[in-house]
């Protein structure tokens, strides 16, 4: 900086060579551009701060969309408007880095308008330069958002109305009323006074980024003569005399001073740690090979039903859950969606000793009704000869049909009588498999603790299970030993094999 | 050899697109078309320093949208008082 | 052995973590939102990052970001986002960058409803995007494919510099099923094409713009080229009893289900009927499909959507046998009973 040479920036190539072979020491804007001026402010705070190595521009798409072409940092080029969210994947993946985007106003204050105002509401701590011209330059001069009123271009053929177009978008003023960017400032390139205060904006700009202060914002207004049809001087002069009395040149926000630094570090986990960060190896050990239980396990098809809250879906899950540790195939499936916060929930749950086909349960073998509805929609679809295990504390109907085994237990008034009226799922589990003989009891309580947090929850669940157990043998006289439940129309299938590869 | 306590400033003919913002921010007014009235390779009637006069203020070179085309040489003892305020 | 009771779309996020994915960018939409429900749990803890998105344009737009730092990321959604993905996909297939992304998908077209469909096959396998790109497709059927897949999807996607999508739909992904994953986890290595914001790798540039025809054709034939050599090398499919089939059945994600229930009950009736799943969709299994048509079987082919995977086998066979057809669409899915019959009027 403290040079008394002012010439060409080090964080610029020598040769534009990713431009052309030759005559490649000029840049492709127009005379008079004001991207060249916004290029060399941004070269010199990059050799300044010494931060060119570590810096990564994202270019849009405009008429800078070749920036690439200029600056020897790391670059990449981004689709129209997205360049906010490209430097938010880059920042995140590598917070030690300098990222900057560098947007015109087509890209960041039309099509992109939603990623700016996120990456700015996120706090990114990312720097953002924004070329405000008022116009679509590299399309051929067409209106832009920050067009002014009544100005003509290839789309306002007769000027920018407000009734057609509405008005022209002061961007900084809008995320300035967002808390988390750290520096707002409105600068303009129309005269050497302009420029160097906006060189100043330019490396607070970045510095803030490498201080780790955040969100940095220098809105840039500059010229466009092509787009504005006017030669260099006089597009210099229509910044002056019409843009910056609707765009003040001003400061909009600078907590630079107060912010404190947040420099996030990489964390490494080790893999152990991994594997238990991602609750793996919850269930432990699967069971010894019970070779004669899963040789004679009969594929099972149920379907719980009820409304939510009453534990229909975990029910099923830790039904699922058991056979698994059984070393049976188990598939669980949700009815899902929005249905569901209306009330009535359902899940097919399938246990077989062969890899399951469709997981989808029409036919079940097995139905748990919970409530009214559910007894409703699902009585026609069980298999003749199936069970059906009605919660005859809320349904008061007997089945229509004979030709199913039916057990009427009062699931939820045995789980409230323990205390824990949402426990009527246990209760359930419990009667099941006594009722059943499927699974074993104690596989069913080995379960149950692994989805809750408390303690106290889970011995009053497991006393649950016992009550339904006990309600099985108190109640119903002659019971089958082991409900044998023939195949259904839904059998089983070849085993579902990864292939060669 | 250039005396380095002559300010001065360097245009590089081929490097211009003579969009003239620096003739017109330059104060003293030291740099002109040239006056062969001739282009350069891309078609430009490039702009010269008259050779005397410039006070090396370093406004042209920020006026000037390209990298390379301006280079402004200080007083040396610019260099100082500038390290010295640092 | 230790398994999991998971969600295949839970599966995904630690199937992807185990990979090495350590960036997540999403928006929630059912029926994929546990894919960013479980990011969000499981990512940060463990050094990843996991944003949710403005937008799905956000969203994969984030993904190119982190893919050009070198990052293996993911991203998920269904139908109405992915059609939202399809301008960064095909950027990012032209940046020649690598990612996953999880499509979940739901009933269309429009808002549609969230039960399972397929309707998203010619958007996702034959491109929805601009310009002449392919991305790897692999169509899980079950939640330890879910893991699976979406492991190989980030080592196709290295592979290749390409998008890898795993096209699932809302069965496969609210399905809990137990999983095996793999105890180790995949180090990802540096890559000499990336951005680390380092002095070492600052002459590098992530771009999609050629402005000259001959580069953008050259860039054109080199992309080609990969997906040729995927055609020659990543074809993925499985067969059940085709061997002797009168019958072929064809179907993928959780209609390959349906059909192996279906094969097994028509056998049981002694009728010739066997499977052929795709596991990858592009490249998809045309060769083994004419192989097939050369031994004279005739097809059905079974999906949830309009003949978007029809059209593909019709490709294959050249329609040399006959192609029958039977699809569900609206998130209607058909019972294995309603196939068996359909199935039971073409084969003897
Ligand atoms: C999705 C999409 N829509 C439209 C375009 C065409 N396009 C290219 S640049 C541009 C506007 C550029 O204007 P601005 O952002 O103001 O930049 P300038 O050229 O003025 O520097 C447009 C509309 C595109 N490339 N992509
Ligand atoms: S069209 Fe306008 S913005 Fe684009 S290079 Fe020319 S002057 Fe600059
Ligand atoms: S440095 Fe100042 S005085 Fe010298 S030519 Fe440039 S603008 Fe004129
Ligand atoms: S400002 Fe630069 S490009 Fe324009 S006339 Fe002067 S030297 Fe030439």
């Amino acid at each position: 900086m403290a040079s008394n040479v002012l010439k060409k920036a080090e964080s610029f190539f020598d040769h534009f060579e990713r431009w052309r072979p030759t005559q490649n020491q000029t840049t492709h804007y127009c005379p008079g551009c004001g991207h060249g001026n916004a290029h060399k402010l941004i070269a010199e705070a990059l050799d300044d701060l010494g931060l060119a190595d570590r810096s990564i521009l994202v270019s849009p798409v405009g008429c800078s969309v070749f920036a690439y072409y200029y600056f020897d940092v790391g670059n990449v080029q981004a689709a129209h408007g997205r360049a906010p969210a490209v430097a938010t994947g880059l920042k995140r993946s590598h917070p030690q880095s300098i990222v900057m985007t560098y947007q015109g106003d087509g890209d960041l204050a039309s099509i992109g308008g939603l990623e700016i105002l996120h990456a700015a509401n996120r706090g990114e701590n990312m720097t953002v330069f924004f070329i405000n011209n008022a116009i679509y330059g590299m399309t051929g001069g067409q209106m832009a958002a920050t067009s002014l009123i009544g100005m003509k271009t290839t789309t306002s053929p007769y000027g920018r109305s407000v009734e057609n177009d509405g008005w022209p978008l002061r961007v900084c003023e809008l995320l300035a009323t967002l808390p988390a960017p750290v520096y707002i400032e409105r600068c303009h390139l129309a005269d050497a006074k302009g420029i160097m205060s906006c060189r100043k904006a330019v490396k607070k700009a970045i510095k803030n980024q490498a201080d780790g202060k955040g969100f940095s914002f220098v809105e840039i207004l500059a010229p466009c003569p092509t787009g504005w049809k006017m030669t260099p001087l006089e597009a210099e002069k229509w910044v002056k005399e019409k843009m910056i009395p609707y765009y003040p040149i001003q400061v909009f926000k600078d907590e630079s001073a107060t912010r404190e630094g947040r420099f996030p570090q990489p964390r490494e986990v080790a893999d152990d740690e991994l594997w238990k960060a991602l609750d793996l190896g919850l269930f432990g050990e699967t069971h010894p090979y019970d070779e004669p239980f899963v040789k004679n396990f009969s594929t099972t098809h149920f379907k719980f039903a009820g409304f939510g809250g009453q534990g229909v879906l975990t029910g099923g899950v830790i039904l699922a859950a058991a056979g698994m540790q059984e070393n049976l195939e188990v598939s669980w499936i949700p009815s899902y969606g929005p249905e569901m916060r209306g009330g009535t929930a359902n899940a097919s749950v399938v246990l077989s000793k062969d890899p399951i086909g469709s997981p989808l349960v029409v036919n079940p073998d097995v139905l748990v009704a919970m409530n009214d509805p559910s007894l409703d929609s699902f009585e026609d679809t069980v298999r003749p000869g199936g069970i059906v295990f009605v919660n005859s504390s809320i349904i008061a109907r007997k089945l229509r049909r004979s030709d199913v085994d039916v057990i009427y237990v009062p699931l939820t008034d045995i789980a409230a009588e323990q205390g824990l009226t949402a426990g009527a799922n246990a209760v359930l589990l419990g009667a099941l498999m006594e009722y059943t003989k499927l699974l074993p009891i104690a596989t069913i309580k080995e379960i149950i603790p692994l989805g809750i947090k408390r303690k106290q929850l889970i011995d009053a669940n497991l006393r649950l299970v016992d009550a339904g157990v006990e309600w099985i043998q108190n109640n119903v006289k002659g019971r089958k030993q082991s409900v044998t439940v023939p195949p259904s129309k839904q059998t089983a299938a070849t085993p579902v094999m990864f292939p060669e590869k | 050899m250039t005396d380095n306590n002559v300010p001065r400033v360097e245009i590089v003919p081929n490097l211009c697109k003579a969009c003239q913002r620096c003739i017109e921010a330059c104060a003293p007014g030291v740099i002109v078309t040239n006056p062969e009235r001739a282009f350069n390779e891309l078609g430009y009637m490039w702009v010269v320093y008259t050779g005397e006069g410039c006070t090396g203020c370093g406004v042209c070179f920020y006026v000037c949208p390209e990298p390379g085309a301006i280079t402004v040489y200080k007083r040396e003892r610019d260099k100082k008082a500038v390290a010295q305020e640092a | 052995m230790q398994k999991e009771l998971i969600k295949g779309n839970e599966a995904v996020v630690k199937g992807a973590i185990l990979a090495g994915c350590s960036q997540y960018y999403g928006y929630p939409i059912t029926p994929a939102s546990e894919i960013a429900q479980a990011a969000s749990r499981y990512l940060p803890p463990v050094g990843g990052t996991f944003i949710q998105a403005e937008s799905e344009v956000a969203a994969i737009n984030m993904v190119y970001g982190a893919a050009s730092a070198g990052m293996r990321a993911l991203t998920a959604s269904s139908g109405p986002g992915i059609s939202l993905k399809q301008e960064g996909l095909s950027y990012i297939a032209a940046a020649e960058l690598p990612c996953v992304v999880v499509d979940v998908m739901r009933a269309g077209p429009g808002l549609g409803n969230i039960w399972p469909e397929q309707g998203d096959y010619h958007q996702v396998v034959w491109g929805g995007g601009h310009g002449n790109y392919k991305c790897v497709v692999l169509a899980p059927n079950c939640a330890q494919e879910m893991c699976d897949l979406t492991m190989l999807a980030f080592d196709l996607a290295d592979k290749y510099r390409n998008p890898a999508i795993v096209l699932a739909d809302g069965y496969v992904g609210q399905m809990m099923e137990p999983v095996v994953f793999p105890h180790k986890r995949v180090k990802v290595p540096r890559r000499d094409w990336a951005l680390y914001g380092d002095a070492e790798s600052k002459r590098n540039v992530i771009s999609s713009i050629h402005m000259s025809t001959e580069s953008l054709e050259k860039h054109n034939n080199k992309l080609q080229g990969k997906y040729a050599e995927m055609e020659r090398s990543e074809v993925r499919f499985q067969e059940i009893k085709t061997e002797d089939a009168d019958l072929v059945l064809v179907g993928y994600g959780i209609v390959s289900r349906l059909l192996q229930s279906v094969v097994e009950m028509l056998r049981a009736e002694g009728k010739r009927v066997g499977l052929l799943r795709p596991i990858t969709l592009f490249p998809f299994c045309s060769k083994r499909l004419s192989e097939l048509t050369t031994q004279g079987k005739h097809f059905l082919v079974v999906e949830l959507s309009n003949g978007q995977m029809l059209k593909d086998v019709q490709l294959a066979t050249k329609e040399a046998t006959p192609i029958h057809f039977y699809n569900r669409m609206g998130g209607a899915v058909p019972s294995v009973d309603e196939l068996a019959n359909v199935a039971r009027k073409y084969v003897k």
